[in-house]
């Protein structure tokens, strides 16, 4: 199968990457952007036919590494490859 | 007394630690490769500056997954005492052996620069050859400094004296203008609730002769090595001079 997942900043951490972003665009004129947070992608492969175990497999991979739950939420997305 | 340094790939001040434990304080010293599983010969083990697998995913993450971390965890977990210093400070958060979490720089930039911090608490292993409220000169060399822990535990912190040093101004005031990261209370070093692990983002290694203009960051070696000498009397007042051959 495989997972897509996106690890973001939490609720209310300081992003300042996200700022300097938000920053540029409104230079660039795009004066509508109101906010900008910056996160991760990851694309999985997983050698697993089954739906359930491989949304185990990736919640404790995104636990255990993936996500630093500090700081960090995560979620994904599982399909068929 | 032997005191382990341990190596990843992408450390880069493991040779300086390693310099100012025999060179400098003139105790004897190994480098161990993360690949180690023992530390059976180790009584104090010193996790070091630098880029630990490039910083990939985050600064710290990727070492946690070494064979070494396990055994470290053990030696902490039996009382053993483990400083961590600038990306070794950042590993010790990955690996829960302190709370806590580092994020990008307030300002983005990586920060290359002499600061002042107060030692806050001078009872600790790591600091018990400052004086309580000292301030040092050390340097930080990060991008990823700024401290964030939740409220609560920020609380703990500060309720059992686990915030070590402080950023702060050379008379040992801490302000907003003297934090250079973001981190809250202006948190440069902090240690377990049990008191034998500590971090901190300034590299003491850097500044612990005369020949590099400080040597403030010799105290926190001759602390760690006065805390591993059961007979205090033994270590000697001035360390022993480097002797070139």
């Amino acid at each position: 199968m495989k997972a897509t997942v996106y690890v973001t900043l939490k609720a209310g951490i300081h992003d300042p990457q996200g700022e300097a972003i938000r920053q540029s665009l409104s230079t660039l004129g795009f004066d509508s952007i109101q906010g900008v947070r910056v996160g991760k992608y990851l694309e999985i492969e997983i050698s697993e036919t089954d739906p359930s175990t491989t949304e185990a497999t990736v919640k404790q991979i995104c636990e255990k590494l993936l996500a630093n739950t500090v700081i960090e939420d995560f979620r994904f997305e599982l399909r068929a490859s | 007394m032997n005191i382990g340094v341990i190596v990843f790939p992408g450390s880069n001040c493991d040779r300086d630690c390693a310099h100012v434990v025999s060179d400098i304080c003139g105790r004897q010293t190994s480098l161990i490769w993360h690949q180690e599983t023992s530390l059976a010969t180790i009584d104090a083990v010193i996790l070091p500056g630098g880029f630990s697998y490039g910083d990939y995913l985050r600064s710290g993450a990727i070492a946690r997954c070494s064979p070494i971390i396990e055994v470290i965890i053990q030696f902490a977990q039996n009382g053993g005492l483990v400083l961590g210093i600038c990306n070794g400070f950042q590993i010790l958060l990955e690996i829960g052996l302190l709370p806590g979490a580092m994020l990008r720089n307030q300002d983005l930039h990586f920060i290359c620069e002499d600061v002042y911090v107060k030692v806050e608490n001078a009872s600790t292993p790591f600091t018990n050859r400052c004086e309580s409220g000292q301030v040092l000169k050390l340097p930080i060399a990060h991008a990823e400094g700024n401290y964030y822990t939740d409220p609560v535990t920020l609380s703990a912190l500060q309720a059992n004296a686990q915030i070590v040093f402080r950023y702060c101004d050379k008379d040992g005031y801490p302000t907003q203008t003297t934090n250079p990261n973001g981190s809250l209370d202006n948190i440069a070093g902090i240690q377990n609730a049990a008191g034998n692990v500590l971090g901190l983002m300034p590299h003491p290694e850097r500044c612990a002769e005369a020949l590099l203009g400080s040597e403030d960051g010799q105290k926190i070696f001759l602390s760690l090595i006065n805390s591993l000498t059961t007979d205090s009397s033994s270590i000697a007042q001035h360390p022993i001079a480097h002797e070139t051959s």
